[in-house]
């Protein structure tokens, strides 16, 4: 408790709370802006790491985090067009709210909901690190490849339609990130000097998630404005709000453990919340027609899974989302390295990240509420600009990382392969994970094997990696007989739902 | 694996599987990445004998894997296998990809990445900004131009004096 009150002290100084009023402010902004979510943000403000101070940055970006996470149920709302995955399952009932005038209605129980949500899930998150500490610092080497094995497995296969393009994605991360010295010697650096050190995940980072999202929609700029439904100041009447609160926290108790497991973050926890209120729900006849159960569910889903994402991060050094993985790229660029010894190790900013949590979160719902209507204006930006401006700041964010030309060179060779993985339908979350992960997977590997003096039977030695590869054949295994049969019967019900919206 | 799309359109059913050619250039630039990744493998040296995971262990592993993703996307492929392309706010799937203003903007890039150092991030920095909106269908010139010599110079202080990050004066140097 102490250490919770030490945390909030650091994290309550003029300067942190100004960094996480900037993050909130942004990370709205830019949840709202099309084209740009939470972790394209946080990888182009990665300069920001080299003389801002550690905790100030990594509370601003917790901050673009919740504040994202938000951001993406307006454009959900207001548009019907999500921009990110996460708040896809939002757009269903909340647009419809939208559209029979009950804009103000959906906004303002996303938000509470949202900050009910966070806050519930930041408390779970102070109440369980602690105690994930010590047990993970028992783990050897062989436990933690197995873990890293089937963090890499799970976001491949759980995610997307196309485990093969999942799969492409990942061994395409993987392979970059075999890029560098390896025993003394050069691999895979195409007798470049300049990759000697790896592939600077900056840049990597960058150019898969701007530039080639940028490159994307430039080559597929909307020609047609799209229809914005103006939104009123946000506010709920009493029913709204007693129809609401339950799905809060139903929402919450699916994001935070889904968060957590390294399962890709939001996408299936909203939608278990989605179809779940709508089994419980009283007005069962609403649903698909602007029911406000089906905005509060999934958006409490959606930033609980964000806190709990902070879970593995924290303890473990995994990523299980893409802005985890960025967010990870920006403590590495501070030297610090998340995992079993780093919670004991930086007790002080691990604290004042975690209080700036909650102030983060209160943040959010003092400035959302009253600021829908302006945030709902962003979306008017010209998008010449809107784009310009990305290419812009993603140039200046890859140059910046070793202020060499040869990583623009390199950017925009990334940003193209960028690029072909939206046009064929590739994941990218797998590519990055696979580009951090990688080169630690070798890294235990190398270490557990130095330990058995090269004997493989290591790598099941110990009772947390066994759990680990049981848990990925129990994965395969599902996989396998999802396959056989044939997959006829699709659940996802939204999927159709949505497409019934664009006809 | 084939998997079927879900956004194939319920108007038409093809009798035929469609097959998305460009994917089978995907599928080309995986065998090529792959065998490169085994290729260089095959060049690393085993070094002592306690080196008990040799450097060249997981190239192998990772160039075998994506030159069998290459074959399973080309058989996808073949079989009708079809990409759901990433959608969005601003996307507009209806037409294919806009190539002209996909090389423009890479050529911008481009311009930037050879004369950064020469010119300066000022001078780039805002070509790469005005270039852009210009390819990308803005015609107002003193606006774009306005707002592309503002980011350049607004980002070049920041940098400096703000961050610690001296990015290049090119040849505006000694006058800013």
């Amino acid at each position: 408790m102490d250490l919770l009150l030490d945390g909030f002290a650091a994290a309550l100084t003029p300067t942190n709370i100004l960094f996480a009023v900037l993050g909130v402010l942004l990370g709205t902004a830019v949840g709202v802006l099309p084209g740009i979510g939470p972790a394209m943000t946080v990888a182009l403000l990665l300069p920001v790491t080299y003389s801002v101070p550690a905790e100030s940055a990594l509370i601003m970006f917790a901050g673009i985090y919740y504040g994202g996470m938000y951001g993406g149920s307006t454009t959900s709302i207001l548009l019907n067009t999500p921009g990110e995955s996460s708040s896809v399952i939002t757009a269903l009932e909340g647009n419809k709210m939208a559209k029979t005038g009950r804009a103000a209605q959906a906004l303002a129980t996303a938000a509470i909901g949202s900050f009910v949500a966070g806050t519930i899930g930041t408390v779970l998150l102070i109440l369980l690190a602690p105690t994930v500490g010590p047990l993970v610092v028992k783990l050897g080497a062989p436990s933690y490849f197995a873990i890293m094995l089937l963090a890499l497995v799970s976001v491949t296969v759980v995610l997307g339609s196309s485990k093969l393009r999942g799969f492409i994605a990942l061994f395409l991360g993987l392979a970059m990130g075999l890029v560098g010295m390896s025993s003394g010697q050069p691999r895979m650096t195409f007798g470049f000097a300049e990759l000697s050190d790896g592939i600077e995940i900056v840049v990597v980072a960058v150019a898969i998630f701007a530039l080639g999202e940028a490159l994307w929609v430039a080559a597929h700029l909307r020609r047609t404005p799209l229809e914005i439904i103006p939104a009123g100041r946000p506010w709920m009447s009493r029913s709204d709000w007693s129809r609401s609160w339950k799905p809060w926290l139903r929402g919450t108790a699916f994001g935070f453990p889904f968060g957590a497991l390294p399962a890709g973050g939001a996408e299936i926890p909203t939608f278990l919340s989605y179809v779940t209120e709508r089994r419980l729900s009283k007005h069962p006849e609403e649903f698909g027609k602007g029911a406000i159960e089906g905005v509060a569910g999934p958006e409490a889903a959606n930033n609980a899974s964000a806190a709990g994402t902070l879970l593995p991060m924290l303890a473990l050094g995994l990523p299980t989302t893409a802005t985890a993985a960025v967010i990870l790229v920006a403590f590495e660029s501070y030297g610090l390295q998340p995992g079993p010894q780093f919670m004991t190790q930086n007790e002080e900013l691990v604290w004042a990240l975690l209080a700036s949590l909650f102030v983060a979160n209160a943040l959010l719902l003092v400035l959302n509420l009253p600021l829908a209507p302006v945030w709902a204006k962003l979306l008017r930006i010209p998008r010449p600009y809107l784009y310009a401006g990305i290419l812009f700041f993603a140039t200046l964010g890859a140059y910046s990382a070793s202020a060499s030309a040869f990583d623009l060179g390199l950017l925009l060779v990334l940003g193209v392969l960028g690029f072909a993985m939206r046009r064929f339908a590739i994941p990218v979350l797998p590519l990055i994970i696979g580009v951090i992960l990688g080169p630690r997977l070798e890294e235990q590997l190398s270490e557990a094997l130095d330990i058995s003096r090269g004997d493989y039977s290591t790598l099941w030695g110990e009772p947390a990696a066994i759990i680990c590869y049981l848990v990925m054949a129990l994965v395969v295994a599902g996989l396998v007989a999802a396959q056989l049969r044939g997959n006829r019967q699709d659940t996802r019900t939204p999927e159709t739902e949505k497409d019934e919206v664009h006809t | 694996m084939p998997e079927q799309s879900q956004q194939i359109p319920q108007t038409t059913p093809p009798a035929r599987p469609v097959v998305d050619s460009a994917q089978y250039g995907m599928a080309v630039f995986l065998a090529v990445a792959g065998a490169y990744v085994v290729d260089n493998g095959t060049q690393m040296r085993s070094s002592a004998s306690k080196d008990f995971l040799p450097p060249s262990t997981f190239a192998y592993v990772v160039g075998a894997a994506l030159l069998a993703l290459s074959v399973l996307l080309a058989v996808a492929t073949a079989r009708g296998d079809t990409p759901d392309a990433e959608d969005g706010e601003d996307v507009d799937l209806a037409g294919g990809s806009d190539v002209r203003t996909l090389v423009l903007l890479a050529a911008v890039l481009s311009v930037n990445v050879f004369l950064i150092e020469l010119l300066g991030w000022p001078v780039t920095g805002a070509i790469l900004f005005t270039g852009a909106a210009w390819v990308l269908g803005s015609r107002h010139w003193v606006r774009d131009v306005a707002i592309g010599v503002a980011l350049s110079f607004g980002t070049f202080y920041a940098f400096y004096l703000g961050l610690g990050v001296p990015l290049p004066a090119g040849i505006l140097n000694g006058v800013l």
